[in-house]
């Protein structure tokens, strides 16, 4: 009887399962194109930041100080003065979209500014509240900052220097410029491993179903656990080559810093894999169709870990209840180890907690699986 | 039994609704070619996907090699499932490799054996092809090395004859053969009625129940002496079988060459018929028809409410020269004939010979490289649309509608060939009597028996009373009786003046055609009646004759 695991079979269903992935082009490309496209669009394509945005400005006042707030704004980094204009003309252009919002300098807004006070009018288009907030908090910023840099605030004599109270002084640490490539990029590697973990081993189960391979192999002495090993482990090796690949184009063509150690990196993303795998090899228990196997991957997978990792969307700003629901999502505990890993350096505390949870999902995936595979046609 | 070496008793299996095997037993003995025969849903695949440990049964437990089939040494079982279960982008000594290893083999015995398994399969010059580039004969001989890798005790053998061509059958049941002359207790199972009477002992399933166990001689017994062919003139033979037919005294009766077949319910010939009637070897098919007691009527409903179809000088189907090139491929060369009115002509060959491309080509599916057709006189270059509208279309696999119910199939088919208000109403009225369909009007098309799926298909294709019939392998894997039943419509629209095109792999079916032509890679190979092509090769059934043909063809290509 052939009731223990058997090397021999392994072996070869383990060198079958290579050489179906080297002939098969939509492997390959799903392994190696795919991350490359996605390491691209994130570094490229998309960008959370905002920079330069368009707005108006109408001054209504012709003070000193009006004029100097005016030039505050037009020297803005932040800004684009798109155009200069009446009150009404830049409402009409912010419904017509040229430009996101614009500010109003009052008409006594010269003589409010000699007593210390000074009221602006800010209007933004509320229509994309990212940006209508950007815009109202810039302008207010650099209201401030012009303030400040006027010593004759307050009515008090030239030269008297002025302390403000309290100041703040704000650094940004790991990722000064605020760059969010620097953050997206390793976010993309975790969306590359759950493609490879999870879509692809669920698809390649469903493929044996759909071509008659899978009873013929279940009438030899193969083992149900045999069989699943040769497919984890091709699929664990593709996963960690895909990474290096991702890793390789951030650093090198993105320059997103490597502050950690490719150990780390390696022990990160090997423990991702485990979940990842486990719940292809679950989904693949439940369906032997390779349609019906992409949908659930996607479903359950591919947008959870877009979505709800922390990757695009900030967890601590979702509502409780969605909060909530992130724990059960194996890719939370990449994402900021990985961005760690990369921005940071290593924090083996850190990296210690996340990768015992992730192998604790991954202990439950490969459970359920094995639970739910039963080594019979029907 | 010490020489069993996989046995069943009381196998029941359930898969929802559906009984799949309602208490069947099974026996394969040692060195015994044993025959699980039976049509399409009879519950063959099941039992055997039992025995081979892939499928629990519901009740009872079955036998393989001394063991349950769960637990059986699956490395002395050989099973080769219907599509074969190869990895197409493996080659075909990974294929060899992969199953060897997985059943064991050690390293020394195995090149042995694949050396000789190669020779066997004539797979030898094939060794580094990728397994999705072989031809359907040859994959199915690379499934059975694959079984056979490691010489097993027991092979199951899943339609091992389905779709290829009739000469790599013949090779594959040789080489069957031959195993069991080496001990191997081998089940076959196939859906063909003409290996059965090839084999030792035999099991005839049909709708999940076991309706005959023991040698084919013991169902061939009982209609001895009861089977006669009486010839008749080409003209008359249609009408000549109807009216036998409807006597009392004929079981069953098939068109013959220029004569009828037929099966009476006594032993002794039929009396007062013109002619003389010689006594007939019988066959199994005979067997199963007098197990199954159904008789189908010679007067077919369909035919006799069908319009009359007026006489016409043109042919009602001509192909000229049609020619069809994928790329660099040719799927059909130069192929010609013409129908005339009234007539049924057969196109028959292996799978991927050409068959349903030209079929496709005429439809006006398919535009040709070149050559020209024409279907009713419509020319298929600039009246495609007009062809297509005389024409009724019964396409391979019963292509309905399977989440529509009946009725919903009806209104569907009815409503795109254009029938519309009173006539429509009628019209589905008519088949609905004729087929039967009533009962079953609001059950989804999908979930009927196949012998109804059938005749659903065919209302489908005859509601707008068509003058020209094509039928893509229309009686595929359904049982006998249904098989009668539907020539019985045919031959009565025929009288009509209906004119079928027809393909078909039953090689019986053939005798039912005016004229048959034989395609075989790409090209016509023969064109004629079914007995000038049989007095032609000399031989004495049309699978006879195929076989000729196509090796004299395949002789032909070789010395070019």
């Amino acid at each position: 009887m052939s009731g223990e695991f058997n090397l021999l079979r392994f072996t070869a269903m383990l060198g079958k399962e290579t050489r179906q992935i080297l002939r098969d082009p939509s492997t390959l490309m799903i392994a190696f194109v795919l991350p490359m496209m996605l390491i691209f669009l994130f570094g490229y394509g998309v960008n959370l930041d905002t920079s330069r945005t368009r707005i108006g400005l109408s001054v209504q006042d012709q003070s000193e100080a009006a004029a100097s707030l005016a030039v505050a704004f037009q020297s803005s980094r932040f800004f684009e003065v798109a155009e200069v204009a009446d009150a009404d003309a830049l409402g009409k252009s912010l419904v017509a979209g040229h430009i996101r919002g614009f500010v109003v300098i009052p008409q006594d807004f010269g003589r409010m500014a000699l007593r210390g006070g000074g009221t602006i009018q800010v209007v933004a288009d509320g229509s994309s509240p990212n940006t209508a907030s950007f815009v109202a908090s810039y302008a207010e910023g650099v209201r401030q900052t012009w303030l400040a840099s006027r010593p004759d605030a307050m009515g008090r004599v030239k030269g008297a220097a002025l302390t403000p109270p309290i100041s703040i002084n704000s650094r940004l640490w790991f990722n000064p410029e605020l760059a969010s490539r620097f953050f997206l990029v390793p976010g993309a590697i975790a969306i590359v491993m759950t493609i490879i973990g999870s879509l692809l081993t669920a698809l390649v189960i469903a493929r044996e179903w759909e071509r008659g391979t899978m009873e013929a192999i279940m009438a030899t002495p193969l083992r149900r656990f045999e069989l699943m090993a040769t497919k984890v482990v091709p699929y664990f090796v593709l996963g960690l080559g895909s990474m290096t690949v991702c890793t390789l184009l951030a650093v090198f063509v993105f320059g997103v810093p490597f502050r950690g150690s490719p150990l780390a990196l390696l022990a990160i993303a090997s423990a991702f894999l485990v979940p990842a795998l486990g719940q292809g090899l679950f989904i693949s228990s439940a369906t032997k169709n390779q349609f019906v196997a992409s949908q659930v991957a996607l479903l359950t997978a591919f947008l959870p870990s877009l979505m709800l990792s922390g990757f695009l969307f900030e967890i601590s700003s979702m509502p409780r209840w969605v909060q909530a629901i992130t724990y059960v999502v194996p890719s939370r505990y990449l994402i900021p180890s990985l961005q760690t890993v990369f921005l940071t350096g290593d924090d083996w505390g850190m990296f210690g907690r996340d990768i015992a949870v992730m192998l604790g999902f991954g202990a439950l995936f490969f459970a359920l699986a094995i639970g739910a595979t039963r080594w019979r046609i029907a | 039994m010490a020489d069993e070496v996989a046995s069943a008793t009381g196998i029941v299996k359930r898969f929802g609704a559906t009984l799949a095997l309602d208490d069947v037993g099974i026996e394969v003995r040692k060195g015994l070619m044993t025959g699980l025969v039976g049509p399409d849903g009879a519950g063959k695949t099941t039992l055997i996907r039992i025995l081979a440990g892939l499928i629990d049964p519901d009740a009872d437990e079955a036998m393989a090699l001394g063991s349950a089939a769960t637990k059986a040494d699956h490395s002395r079982i050989g099973y080769m499932p219907q599509r074969f279960g190869l990895y197409e982008d493996l080659t075909v000594i990974e294929n060899l490799r992969l199953y060897a290893d997985l059943r064991g083999l050690d390293r020394e015995t195995r090149e042995e054996n694949f050396a000789h398994l190669l020779e066997f399969t004539d797979l030898g010059r094939f060794q580094s092809r990728l397994a999705g580039k072989l031809s359907g004969g040859m994959k199915q001989k690379l499934g059975l090395a694959c079984a056979l890798v490691r010489q097993p005790d027991l092979l199951l053998l899943d339609e091992p004859g389905v779709g290829v061509d009739p000469v790599s059958r013949r090779e594959l049941w040789q080489m069957v053969r031959e195993l069991t002359g080496e001990g191997v207790g081998v089940l076959w199972s196939t859906a063909y009625l003409d290996e059965a009477e090839a084999c030792d002992t035999v099991f005839l399933l049909s709708e999940g129940k076991m309706l005959h166990a023991g040698p084919p001689g013991d169902l061939l017994a009982r209609v001895e002496g009861r089977v006669f062919r009486l010839p008749v003139p080409a003209t008359e033979r249609r009408t000549t079988l109807a009216h036998l037919l409807d006597r009392d005294d004929v079981a069953d009766g098939t068109l013959q060459g220029e004569g009828v077949r037929l099966l009476m319910r006594e032993a002794g010939p039929p009396e007062g018929v013109a002619g003389q009637a010689v006594p007939a070897k019988p066959r199994f098919e005979d067997g199963f028809i007098d197990v199954l007691g159904a008789k189908v009527s010679g007067t077919s409903g369909l035919a006799e409410a069908y319009r009359l179809i007026p006489a016409s000088d043109t042919p009602a189907i001509e192909a000229r020269g049609l020619t069809k090139r994928f790329g660099d491929f040719t799927a059909a060369q130069d192929i010609s004939f013409a129908v005339q009115r009234g007539q049924i002509f057969g196109l028959l060959g292996p799978n991927g010979a050409g068959k349903s491309t030209t079929f496709k080509m005429l439809c006006g599916l398919l535009t040709p490289s070149s050559g020209a057709g024409s279907v009713a006189g419509f020319d298929l270059r600039h009246a495609r649309a007009d062809a297509r509208q005389s024409l009724g279309y019964m396409a391979q696999k019963f292509s309905l509608y399977g989440d529509l119910s009946v009725k919903q199939n009806l209104d569907f088919f009815s409503g795109i060939y254009g029938l519309k208000g009173a006539a429509r109403r009628a019209a589905i009225e008519r088949v609905n009597a004729i087929f039967h369909l009533e009962n079953y009007s609001s059950v989804n098309a999908g979930t009927l028996p196949l012998g109804f799926k059938q005749r659903l298909a065919l209302a489908c294709a005859v509601m707008h009373e068509p003058p020209v019939l094509f039928l893509d392998e229309p009686t595929s894997g359904v049982d006998p009786i249904v098989r009668r039943e539907f020539w019985s419509h045919i031959n009565g629209l025929v009288e009509k003046g209906v004119t079928v095109l027809v393909t078909t792999h039953f090689m019986d079916e053939a005798e039912y055609c005016d004229r048959i032509a034989l395609i075989y890679r790409a090209t016509q190979i023969a064109t004629g009646t079914p007995d000038e092509l049989k007095a032609q090769t000399g031989s004495e059934t049309m699978e006879d004759a195929f076989i000729a043909l196509i090796e004299a063809a395949d002789r032909l290509r070789e010395a070019a």
